[in-house]
């Protein structure tokens, strides 16, 4: 056995972990703020990524325990259940989910070898398949008269009785849907911001679920697990690009801070662009990687088919990323002070 | 303290591991039965024996003398029978035995005749040329021969000298000691250095994490006729390093592919200088260093070694203890396992660390790259780990080679971060020797191919040669003969026709016989046919390779 003999304490189960803990802030005020629906899409989605997981393992030839214990799986589970709608039907969140694992993760290889974020593949496959349930938004509790249960959610989500019109009640658009709705109705900015949806900064619910995730990403900032280039540049890449937009013209394109206090916003910035494995390796490359995928996103919200665009620019961006890699590649120590791309 | 510290990309801190055996005092190891001196201790050339079997040897005597400029003499490290000259394992990377010189000691220590070298009277070329036969090398691990280091070159002075007391890998404490208790000889020793270089700037880096070994230092230096700056730098791995400690305390980088002397600044362990010292002050070789012997064993220290003393009887001496499971020569982060422990102490063997369970727990099995470039924030090559080690598993030694795999310098940190503990360093020591392997095989073809040319081309020239002389002697014929009046002009072209009728029978004949002749050649397996074909091909391009030369030389 060669040198070294020492390792340092860390480990990828670690690493997913502290991903994992650092999304509990946001799920708590999720409960908090929308019902505990999403603990079952959670749970939901967990438990079908494991299994998922145990079995593509088991057809590959791989050992199941150790890539079971390294979290990645139920770290893709819950950033794709943290994207559905909350109470979105079950067989949605499984599809998504075993999509996902399946064919994003296991088909390009597993652990370490797919060039897309799973959990993204899965939100792009769902949406551009199931529109309508993609919109199943529970309403903010602030804003409904009679919140679920956990029974009643799971029921709903399970596909149980539900009297329609008490769904209606606890489901309405997000924010982002209600301003693009609103915009194609050729209302202003201003007009569609005067809904009740509408909150500080974000939506109702919607900008404090925002704020916990952007919590926990700090968290995971602090402790080095993710480094500054990616969250810094895309959301700058998402502030620059809503702020220029809407300093041409404020009636028809949302405020930047808007823009920036949407819970998919701060998932992507701090958990999902920041996705080693599909992400740029540069430093300059994660800077680029970040910030073209909050341009993007920016410019899918506003000219795009689909309210929410973080998933397409993160995966248009996934795309980008050998490229990237190769032409930022950084000087090395006594290397020249300005390095030639190496070629392909 | 005055001057400004500069600061090198990546690193890592492991536990230091420093106390267990920095605080027991510097303990002479006693004279063994049998040494064994290996003759390539250093890089370079192996030393040339100067003695056989049956020989007496004296304490210091030369028994194998340096071998060209990179090379550098070895000695008896005490008085006693040469009772071999053989193949003996030794302590390398490759665990193969090499050639080693093994004395059976007397007990008596008797020294060879030595006396101090007057260094500033000496010309520096033959000041040098006895450092290289008192061999010395350094003693920091690289074992490059110090003369050739200690040469300017024609730049006649190099104008920085660094002495590097950094010590970075963990559980080694040889130099730490021995500037605390060795100070003033190895300043002694800088200041031969700085003789034979010319130097102008003199700065002593040692890492935080050794201030008894500061103090020392300070003042020593304070004693000294010249200036030489000890600098405190902050305790990270691999800050010992010569091109980290070249950074830290300049600011400045070695160009890649290029020495620290093209930039006027050259390196030298602690250990070195004292030897050094020594060497001129005393006239005496190296054959003893410090050693450290530590980890798990019962009283870890410093002992006095002689070079060619068996490992196991140090760590019987530290006091060994159960539940071994292995020995590494070096620090835990760049040392290498021993195969055995009857392999001897040699020039480059800075620590001797005993392996526990407990203290060194087998390595978790790895798992795929997640890409996170943890790696390449601890790379201080500032290079891109994930990649090269990308490239090196997929066999792409070109891409590896573009990704500036041989700037790596084998330090381990990215090893060590790494959070799916994948052997990195592994993968591009392998990649550097699959390159280097293949380098000597197509350097191998090449000279073939050249030879092989050459032969084609000379033998070409020769048939042309041998075509235009008996031209030359048929045109001397025919103008003899047309000088000659008598002769018939009929008869000599009607013989020639007669001549051409057999040569196309012949040829007739010969072309159905091989028609009807079973060849070998014919219903091959195909893969036998494809490498004729590809033999074929490699002639064809050869015989065209080979008519070039031809062509030029026609031209004028």
């Amino acid at each position: 056995m060669p040198s070294p003999f020492i390792l340092d304490r860390s480990s990828v189960t670690q690493v997913m972990a502290w991903v994992l803990a650092a999304l509990l802030p946001g799920i708590a005020v999720y409960v908090w703020a929308f019902g505990p629906g999403i603990l079952v899409t959670l749970a939901l989605a967990t438990v079908t990524a494991l299994a998922a997981e145990a079995a593509m393992l088991k057809a590959r030839g791989y050992p199941a325990k150790p890539f079971l214990a390294d979290l990645s799986a139920i770290v893709t589970a819950w950033l794709l259940a943290l994207s559905l709608p909350s109470l979105a039907p079950w067989w949605l969140i499984v599809t998504g989910t075993l999509f996902a694992i399946v064919v994003a993760k296991h088909l390009y290889g597993g652990l370490g070898q797919n060039i897309f974020n799973p959990a993204m593949v899965g939100y792009a496959v769902l949406i551009v398949s199931f529109p309508a349930q993609m919109t199943q938004w529970a309403a903010p509790l602030e804003l409904t008269s009679a919140p679920l249960t956990l029974a009643q959610s799971a029921a709903v989500i399970f596909g149980g009785d539900v009297p329609k019109a008490t769904l209606d009640a606890v489901t309405m658009a997000t924010p982002l849907d209600a301003l693009r709705t609103g915009l194609l109705q050729q209302h202003t900015v201003d007009e569609i911001m005067a809904q009740p949806i509408f909150g500080h900064y974000g939506g109702v619910g919607f900008e404090w679920l925002a704020a916990a995730f952007l919590l926990g990403g700090l968290v995971l900032w602090a402790l080095r697990i993710v480094g500054w280039q990616v969250p810094l540049a895309f959301l700058a890449g998402i502030w620059l690009t809503a702020g220029f937009l809407h300093f041409f013209d404020a009636g028809r394109f949302g405020a930047p801070w808007f823009h920036l206090f949407a819970p998919s916003v701060m998932l992507g910035a701090f958990f999902i662009a920041t996705d080693p494995v599909s992400g740029a390796t540069t430093p300059r490359g994660k800077l680029i990687f970040g910030f073209g995928a909050g341009f993007l996103t920016v410019v899918i919200r506003t000219w795009g088919g689909y309210p929410d665009g973080v998933a397409f620019a993160i995966l248009l961006m996934n795309l980008c990323v050998p490229l990237i890699d190769q032409y930022t590649q950084p000087r090395i120590y006594g290397g020249a002070k300005k390095t030639k791309a190496p070629s392909a | 303290m005055s001057r400004e510290l500069f600061k090198f990309k990546g690193g890592v801190h492991p536990p230091e591991h420093k106390a267990e055996s920095n605080a027991r005092p510097v303990r002479a190891a006693p004279l063994p039965k049998k040494l064994v001196i290996p003759l390539r201790q250093h890089i370079g050339s192996p030393a040339k024996p100067l003695v056989s079997v049956g020989d007496r040897v004296l304490k210091g005597q030369m028994i194998g003398e340096a071998d060209g400029t990179i090379s550098a003499a070895v000695h008896a490290s005490s008085s006693g029978i040469v009772s071999a000259v053989d193949q003996q394992p030794v302590p390398h990377i490759s665990g193969l035995p090499d050639l080693c010189i093994s004395i059976e000691t007397d007990g008596r220590d008797e020294w060879v005749e030595h006396r101090p070298l007057d260094y500033r009277a000496l010309a520096p070329a033959d000041l040098r040329i006895r450092l290289r036969d008192l061999g010395l090398a350094g003693l920091g691990g690289a074992v490059f021969p110090s003369a050739v280091k200690l040469d300017p070159g024609a730049a006649q002075h190099c104008p920085t000298l660094i002495i590097n007391g950094g010590e970075c890998e963990p559980w080694i404490t040889c130099d730490d000691v021995l500037m605390r208790t060795r100070a003033d000889e190895i300043l002694q020793g800088v200041a031969i250095m700085r003789h034979l270089l010319g130097s102008t700037e003199i700065l002593v880096g040692i890492e935080d994490n050794k201030p008894e070994a500061i103090a020392a230092m300070q003042a020593a230096a304070a004693r000294m006729d010249f200036a030489a700056e000890i600098m405190v730098v902050p305790a990270r791995y691999p800050g010992g390093g010569a091109k980290q400690m070249i950074q830290v305390l300049t600011g400045r980088e070695v160009p890649s592919g290029k020495l620290s002397t093209d930039i006027g600044i050259q390196v030298f362990n602690v250990g070195t200088a004292y030897a050094l010292a020594r060497a001129v002050h005393h006239g005496e070789p190296l054959i003893s260093r410090l050693v450290t012997v530590t980890g798990h064993v019962l009283r870890p220290q410093n002992f006095e070694v002689l070079i060619g003393t068996p490992m196991h009887a140090l760590i019987t001496l530290a006091g060994d203890r159960d539940g071994t499971t292995g020995v590494l020569m070096g620090g835990p982060m760049m040392g290498m396992p021993m195969p055995n422990l009857d392999v001897p102490v040699v020039k480059a063997t800075n620590c001797i660390l005993v392996q526990s369970a407990e203290l060194f727990p087998p390595l978790p099995k790895a798992l795929p790259c997640i890409r996170c470039t943890r790696c390449a924030d601890a790379c201080p090559a500032e290079l891109q780990p994930q990649e090269l080690f990308r490239f090196a598993k997929a066999g792409d030694f070109g891409r590896a080679q573009e990704y500036h795999l041989f700037d790596c310098i084998e330090c381990g940190c990215c090893s060590y971060v790494c959070p799916s503990h994948i052997p990195l360093v592994d993968f591009y020591r392998y990649a550097k020797s699959e390159i280097w392997t293949r380098e000597k095989d197509k350097r191998a073809a090449d000279l073939a191919r050249e030879r092989h040319e050459f032969r084609q081309f000379r033998q070409e020239r020769e048939k042309k040669e041998k075509a235009e002389k008996l031209a030359a002697k048929a045109q001397a014929k025919r103008a003899e003969l047309a000088a000659a009046p008598d002769a018939g002009g009929a008869a000599p072209s009607e013989a020639d026709a007669k001549k051409a009728l057999i040569a196309a029978a012949l040829a007739r004949a010969q072309a159905k016989k091989a028609e009807t002749a079973p060849k070998n050649t014919d219903h091959l397996p195909p893969g036998t046919q494809r490498e004729i074909e590809e033999i074929e091909a490699r002639r064809a391009k050869i015989r065209e390779l080979a008519r070039q030369p031809l062509e030029s030389d026609e031209k004028p």
